[in-house]
């Protein structure tokens, strides 16, 4: 029993070290504060700084808690933030199915510009309203260009595959998100994909960057340029170009119908992904289903200037709302991730420890990970995680 | 008027999927043995079928592209009688033609015919397992416009703009196809796979089509999920799926997700149905030029997709027998090619389901 307990703590231990350690380079983890955003600073010879508000030692970050799920689990952040100490006092910001208007989106604009950052919940889109995605629109007005989402195999969590740690980028602003649309003669929709020179190399190199920072090896394009030759191919060129700065990083292509085969029978050959829009929606939710779900996974939009954090498949979780079933850890995580993003790494770790504790150690599992557990027990046993370490 | 006039124009095609064809007539198929090791597992099938006594007559024909008196290539012209006059086509594996003026044959054999839906049904293979246990679900494609349609620009230097197109003529011609599958397979539920909340307008009208072949079609279940949502289900469920349709782009990738649920390729068949009838069942791996000649290929996605040629031509009864034998051969696992995980021959594996499907007699 004893050494049962040693065996997994051990493992635990190690666990926990490459978790947190994957979100800094390994060898850069002892020189001081690092942040996420001086990743993309790295291959940028623009001057802007990335914008932060902080007064007297406090932050101020931007909240929005959107629809769905959103609102429950924004409640809970702040909840863990207090006990933890964070000094983060949000700005909250309602934009969200009720609160849809331009007037309301750009006061959630000005609200992200001004403090740099933001933890948002995912706004949702009725197929006939006015305006769109706005979750789209945010992430192009402030050009969120890079969606990275770190997705691990988590032990203690049941999937059919083990051993994934995959890293996907995904380019944030065109490709077939560019909101381009027109009915030429009723019946007959024609729908831009825009792929440019200027972003593929731009999210390329931002990938390429990431490998060297994190001490990954590969770099694999996804794409289809067999079919689409002109869009694709410009994007797949891109990457192939920027490949050849970085000879230390191995490079590879692969169609995307292919991709996702290969995710489903061989997850673990991937290292970091680097893929156009709606390819990036589709692998990353892939890897998120195949190591625990929507319910596990953060993600994070990064401009030169700006982040957005969220979860990373970027569900509202409308059917879950309300029920308190909802996995709160994505969003813990993702608040971890926008920490260490304005420099508060010691609390960023607290928190990031007690969620992967919670679920790797503890095994209090909500209902997407196969468990019983109500939200609030998952939040009350960080919190208790949180306390315990504070208190030291 | 304009309603009425393409009303008239689907209903033949859907008819003809109901079309029983009595066993006393032989009926000619267009086979197309392909390249690599498509010769060999098309003779495979043919063995298999004249031991199971199917009442099909073959007629082979080449569609390696020759060049036209224009100087275009084109698909040969007695290729082309063939499939008109037999409407019922099998085609192996083909080659991808390197080099200028060969037009891709598939998309060439996609537009003589108007292949408009793609349907590939996945199944878990017993006794081939990958980790995905209970995968049983059909993909259909929309298999002419989408973001396939070949537009594209070059704006300015550095900026590519591609078309993806819908239009409600084929949105609708698939979607009255995936309920009329539904419907005439026994499945329960369609599910209509979009990203309207992005492509408003695109995916918008692509929905609206098949909310209106729901509506005409209420004893088969109908919801909608984002394509995201359903990529994410479906690694971790793929129980709850049952028949799927969606354009072009996300079946493409939708339908090569789920044969990888199943093992792959080589175990995963398909079948394009056209107007008026055409269908042209194929296998969609790839020549393996490597094995080829060598007795070592693997003819059981061909077999598959002839079988959906069966149950499409009616003929479900020596359908259920050859892939009876098929799925028993693979599950006993004593004679199996290199790829499900044995050592055999084709050869041995081919007569092995011989053997069996007369064993049934």
């Amino acid at each position: 029993m004893a050494s049962g307990v040693g065996r997994s703590a051990s493992v635990l231990r190690a666990f926990v070290s490459n978790f947190s350690l994957r979100t800094l380079s390994n060898e850069h983890f002892l020189s001081g504060l690092r942040c996420v955003s001086c990743l993309h600073k790295r291959g940028y010879s623009t001057p802007a700084p990335t914008v932060r508000a902080q007064y007297g030692g406090r932050h101020t970050v931007t909240l929005m808690a959107g629809d769905g799920v959103g609102p429950e689990l924004m409640g809970h952040v702040k909840q863990v933030f207090r006990y933890a100490g964070v000094p983060v006092d949000f700005e909250e910001i309602r934009l969200d199915r009720e609160h849809n208007d331009s007037e309301a989106f750009r006061q959630a604009l000005l609200a992200v510009k001004r403090n740099g950052t933001a933890l948002k919940g995912s706004v949702e889109t009725g197929i006939d309203s006015p305006t769109g995605s706005l979750n789209a629109q945010l992430r192009t007005e402030l050009d969120l260009f890079a969606s990275v989402i770190k997705v691990q195999s988590i032990p203690g969590v049941q999937t059919r595959h083990d051993n994934i740690d995959v890293v996907i980028i995904r380019e944030n602003t065109e490709g077939e998100y560019s909101n381009l649309e027109h009915e030429n003669v009723p019946g007959v929709v024609e729908s831009l994909k825009i792929i440019t020179a200027a972003k593929s190399t731009r999210i390329a190199r931002y990938a390429f960057n990431y490998a060297v920072e994190h001490g990954r090896k590969k770099v694999t394009a996804v794409h289809k340029a067999n079919i689409m030759k002109l869009g694709d191919g410009l994007f797949l060129e891109c990457c192939r170009k920027v490949s050849e700065e970085f000879p230390q990083i191995e490079f590879e292509s692969m169609i995307i119908d292919n991709c996702s085969m290969q995710m489903v029978s061989r997850p673990q050959q991937f290292d970091v992904m680097v893929l156009p829009n709606l390819y990036g929606n589709i692998v990353g939710n892939i890897a998120a289903g195949l190591t625990g779900g929507q319910g596990v996974v953060p993600g994070m939009n990064i401009g030169e200037n700006y982040a957005i954090f969220e979860s990373g498949t970027r569900n509202s979780g409308r059917s879950i709302a309300g029920k308190d079933i909802a996995n709160p850890a994505a969003m813990l995580l993702a608040s971890a991730d926008l920490l260490e993003h304005i420099g508060l790494k010691s609390h960023s770790e607290l928190i990031r420890d007690a969620v992967i504790k919670v679920i790797v150690e503890d095994k209090i599992h909500t209902p997407d990970l196969g468990g019983q557990a109500t939200t609030v027990q998952v939040v009350q046993a960080v919190i208790g995680h949180v306390r315990e370490k504070t208190k030291q | 008027m304009a309603t009425r006039v393409l009303k008239s124009l689907l209903a033949p095609s859907v008819r003809t999927l109901c079309r029983r064809y009595s066993s006393q007539d032989a009926r000619t198929v267009t086979l197309i043995p392909g390249d690599g090791i498509g010769p060999e597992i098309s003779a495979a099938v043919q063995q298999i079928f004249s031991a199971a006594q199917v009442p099909i007559s073959w007629e082979a024909v080449d569609v390696t592209p020759v060049k036209g008196p224009d100087g275009k290539f084109r698909i040969p012209p007695k290729a082309i009688e063939s499939m008109n006059k037999n409407k019922l086509g099998l085609k192996g594996p083909l080659a991808t033609p390197i080099g200028k003026g060969h037009p891709s044959l598939n998309l060439a054999l996609r537009k003589e015919f108007s292949l408009y839906a793609n349907v590939r049904p996945c199944k878990s293979v017993e006794g081939y397992e990958t980790v995905y246990k209970d995968v049983d679900l059909v993909t259909i494609r929309e298999n002419t416009e989408g973001e396939y349609s070949g537009i594209e620009h070059i704006i300015v230097d550095g900026v590519v703009q591609s078309i993806k197109l819908i239009t409600e003529q084929a949105s609708r011609r698939v979607a009255e196809f995936a309920f009329e599958y539904a419907k005439l397979n026994g499945r329960d539920m369609v599910t209509a796979v979009h990203k309207a909340n992005i492509m408003r307008m695109s995916d918008g009208l692509f929905l609206k089509c098949c909310r209106a072949a729901a509506e005409k079609h209420k004893d088969i279940k109908f919801n909608e999920m984002y394509l995201d949502t359903v990529c994410l289900n479906m690694v971790q469920d793929p129980s709850q799926f049952d028949v799927l349709v969606m354009p072009n782009l996300y079946g493409d990738i939708l339908s090569d997700l789920c044969a990888g649920l199943i093992g792959g390729l080589g175990v995963t068949p398909s079948g394009n149905i056209g107007e008026n009838g055409a269908a042209i069942f194929e296998s969609v791996h790839g020549t393996a030029p490597d094995i080829a000649g060598q007795d070592k290929a693997n003819p059981t996605a061909l077999l598959l997709s002839a079988v959906m040629m069966l149950r499409h031509m009616g003929l479900t009864e020596h359908a259920r027998k050859i892939e009876k034998a098929c799925f028993e051969t693979i599950r006993e696992g004593n004679v199996r090619t290199a790829d499900l995980g044995g050592s055999s021959k084709c050869s041995e594996y081919t007569q092995e389901i011989c053997r069996k499907v007369e064993a049934m007699d």
